[in-house]
């Protein structure tokens, strides 16, 4: 009992302590200062001490004159957003599959692990490595094309398989799916299988298992699958940028535009509000579930 | 066996000691301290940053013969050279960077302008730098950053650009070119005479521009420019209108889907072009060699309204003093001195000493690159491989004929942040 009405005994602090540092000077603390500049000043050359809402201004520009056409934060992530749910529902059905595959299909425990390894292996080689092999694949004279055209399916190439939102989402779930299958599988394998034959004996259909026995307790990994996929996706800019052909407008793209034109304040203003958007997303799925108590 | 596993042990022993070595080297060096070591003064070291256009082996092969210095390459890009800059100037000595970033490093006041008298070659220097004309005494665009806007200042620590020529220089050049669109022959089939053709309907969905802000709207100047729809009075330094209808007339072409892609990296402008999804884009000099080398037909067009310019030269780190200020002269006098030249020549760009370049060349190779002259024997690039059969003659033709028509020169524009913040919307669109 005294344990429990002392939750911040001595000993829970010096357990905490050590993540807490790392966390404040790796993270608290460069957050800090990117909130700082975001409200400085700035010329062609440096950043300018003080307190102006210029970056955010700027950021928002056209956004209330330009209505009801959309200014160019909003159409950004408008495509974020899109991009996000798109690649959170792919990842997602897939990932609760093969999940579901290893978690139930699969008796031996060598073999589920073995066959968790095996899902691994792509990510030996580089992200950009596995995202820029899909080129040669899709362009407009690349394999896909050349067999659709010999098989006589199409009789000119299709132009949309490459540099378009089609080959974003295609990177990013062959990048990320991972992400949504390891969070996915360890709750199930965590799922009582007397619960399953227990809904069985009751008469419940395939169906009615899955959603009514599975899914409830594949939650908390459902949603640090989904946490992953999303905040990755809302920050990429690369994989957007290459598998676009640099004509698909992201979050990140804004911040790296700017930071190479040395204009570190409006940078860091976008950083910002990528950060608050990304933490409201966040918010409302833990809504649906409170990952603490489950975990 | 016996002796086999002698050689091991000896490979291993040997393996060890050069690691030991290594390890000791790089601590003394200061690498990881960061603070030059005592030792560090005999050897002759300069951390030299850049982008990677100027920075080979063999350069540092050569120069290290000839003078005993090494260069350490820090190879970053363009704008990564600007931002390291401003915010770490003591991580370089000496600094290779485009003209037009200095609108942005003068003013930071993190790099030193060099003592003309201390250039031996100084006088022998292009005129197009100095004066803006060829050595013929023809005056060539100087929209955008031209150089000799920005070559001289009006002291050792001034941050006012100077008019004339002073002792005071900003950057002793190194390298520079005249850059244009490239096209695939084999896939146009007709002739390419202008800008105009970059947004062609003819080309939708074959055609590309630079994602870099400040270069990529230059590109869409000319094309402007060339259709006629209006005529900047500096294409290098648009107003807020200009950049608007640029950015305009960009968007719209992008919206009925005349863009395959943008690209970043040369890499992504050769794979582009190689693989047939663009068949006409702005494009940079090596990368149309490089598209060649594969065996694919491209050409470097040029176009009668003329060339988009860059050049880049060398300065110091305001850190660097003392012997170190003495190696980075003796440096850059071996840079002008010829082989270099030479070596940046033979791979298309142009070097700033010509006689100098010219005596490290032989006839023929000087006749095909700078001459316009068809080859009489087949021409190598600096690694040995074959660039052109005997025969050819460069795109373009001579430097007279292609650096005398200029139009502009890569530049920082004054509105330089609403012309992002605006391609960020082009980019959005």
């Amino acid at each position: 009992m005294a344990k429990k009405d002392r939750p911040f005994a001595l000993p829970a602090w010096a357990q905490a302590a050590p993540f807490g540092l790392v966390f404040a000077l790796f993270f608290l603390i460069p957050l800090a200062f990117v909130v700082m500049v975001s409200f400085w000043d700035y010329n062609d050359y440096a950043i300018v001490p003080g307190f102006t809402f210029r970056s955010y201004v700027e950021t928002f520009e056209g956004c209330y004159d330009q209505l009801p056409g959309l200014c160019t934060i909003l159409k950004t992530y408008l495509s974020t957003v899109k991009f996000c749910f798109l690649v959170w529902l792919i990842t997602l059905l897939i990932g609760f599959t093969i999940a579901y595959f290893l978690a139930f299909h699969v008796r031996s425990v060598t073999t589920q692990m073995t066959l968790a390894v095996v899902c691994t292996i792509p990510f030996w080689t580089s992200n950009v490595i596995r995202m820029i092999s899909w080129i040669p694949l899709l362009g407009r004279n690349g394999l896909v094309n050349q067999g659709l055209v010999k098989l006589g399916v199409v009789r000119e190439p299709v132009e949309w398989l490459l540099y378009s939102d089609f080959a974003v989402v295609l990177a990013f779930v062959h990048l990320f799916t991972f992400f949504m299958v390891i969070p996915i599988f360890n709750s199930m394998a965590r799922i009582d299988k007397r619960l399953l034959e227990a809904a069985y004996d009751a008469g419940a259909s395939g169906w009615q298992t899955l959603w009514n026995v599975v899914v409830p307790l594949a939650k908390p990994g459902i949603v640090i699958g989904s946490i992953f996929v999303i905040t990755i996706v809302m920050g990429d800019f690369v994989t957007v940028g290459v598998m676009g052909g640099q004509q698909i407008a992201s979050a990140g793209k804004i911040i790296e535009t700017r930071l190479n034109a040395l204009q570190f304040p409006p940078a860091a203003a976008n950083a910002v509000i990528l950060l608050a958007i990304t933490l409201l997303i966040i918010t409302a799925l833990n809504r649906f579930v409170d990952i603490r108590k489950e975990l | 066996m016996n002796k086999k596993d002698g050689a091991q042990g000896l490979s291993r022993r040997s393996v060890l000691k050069s690691a030991g070595a290594t390890i000791g080297s790089v601590a003394g060096s200061g690498a990881i301290t960061g603070f030059p070591a005592v030792w560090a003064q005999e050897k002759k070291v300069l951390r030299y940053l850049g982008t990677a256009v100027n920075q080979s082996d063999d350069i540092n092969k050569q120069l290290f013969k000839d003078t005993g210095i090494t260069l350490e390459y820090i190879s970053v890009t363009t704008d990564d050279v600007t931002k390291r800059v401003v915010t770490q100037p003591n991580s370089f000595d000496v600094l290779d960077t485009e003209y037009f970033s200095l609108k942005k490093l003068i003013p930071s006041k993190n790099i030193l302008a060099l003592d003309a008298r201390k250039i031996k070659e100084f006088d022998n220097i292009t005129p197009v730098f100095t004066k803006g004309e060829l050595p013929n005494g023809k005056k060539i665009g100087d929209q955008g950053t031209a150089p000799k806007k920005v070559m001289f200042l009006e002291g050792k620590d001034s941050t006012t650009f100077a008019k004339g020529v002073t002792e005071w220089v900003t950057l002793i050049p190194t390298v520079y070119n005249a850059d244009t669109l490239g096209i695939r022959p084999d896939l146009i089939k007709r002739p390419i005479e202008s800008w105009k053709e970059l947004l062609n309907p003819e080309f939708k969905g074959k055609a590309s521009i630079l994602n870099i802000p400040s270069i990529g709207i230059m590109d869409a100047a000319m094309v402007v420019e060339a259709a006629g729809l209006y005529k900047y009075p500096d294409k290098g330094n648009m107003t807020k209108a200009e950049i608007d209808l640029t950015i305009k007339v960009l968007t719209e072409a992008k919206k009925s889907g005349q863009f395959r892609a943008f690209w970043k990296d040369f890499n992504e402008s050769v794979n582009l072009m190689a693989s047939g999804e663009t068949v006409i884009q702005s494009m940079w000099s090596p990368a149309v060699t490089a598209v060649r080398s594969k065996g694919i037909p491209c050409v470097f067009q040029p176009l009668k309204e003329g060339y988009r310019s860059w050049a880049s030269g060398f300065c110091m780190s305001k850190g660097v003093s003392g012997k170190k200020a003495e190696w980075a002269y003796e440096f850059v006098n071996w840079f002008l001195s010829g082989w270099a030249g030479a070596y940046l020549n033979r791979q298309g760009y142009y070097s700033a000493v010509l006689p100098t370049a010219k005596k490290f060349m032989s006839e023929d190779e000087w006749g095909y690159w700078m001459e316009g002259k068809p080859a009489k024997s087949d021409i190598k690039a600096p690694d040995g491989s074959l660039l052109e059969k005997a025969g050819a003659v460069r795109d373009g033709g001579s430097y007279d004929d292609r650096m005398g028509n200029v139009a502009c020169w890569n530049a920082v524009m004054d509105e330089n942040d609403y012309m992002v913040r605006k391609w960020n919307e082009f980019i959005a669109a």
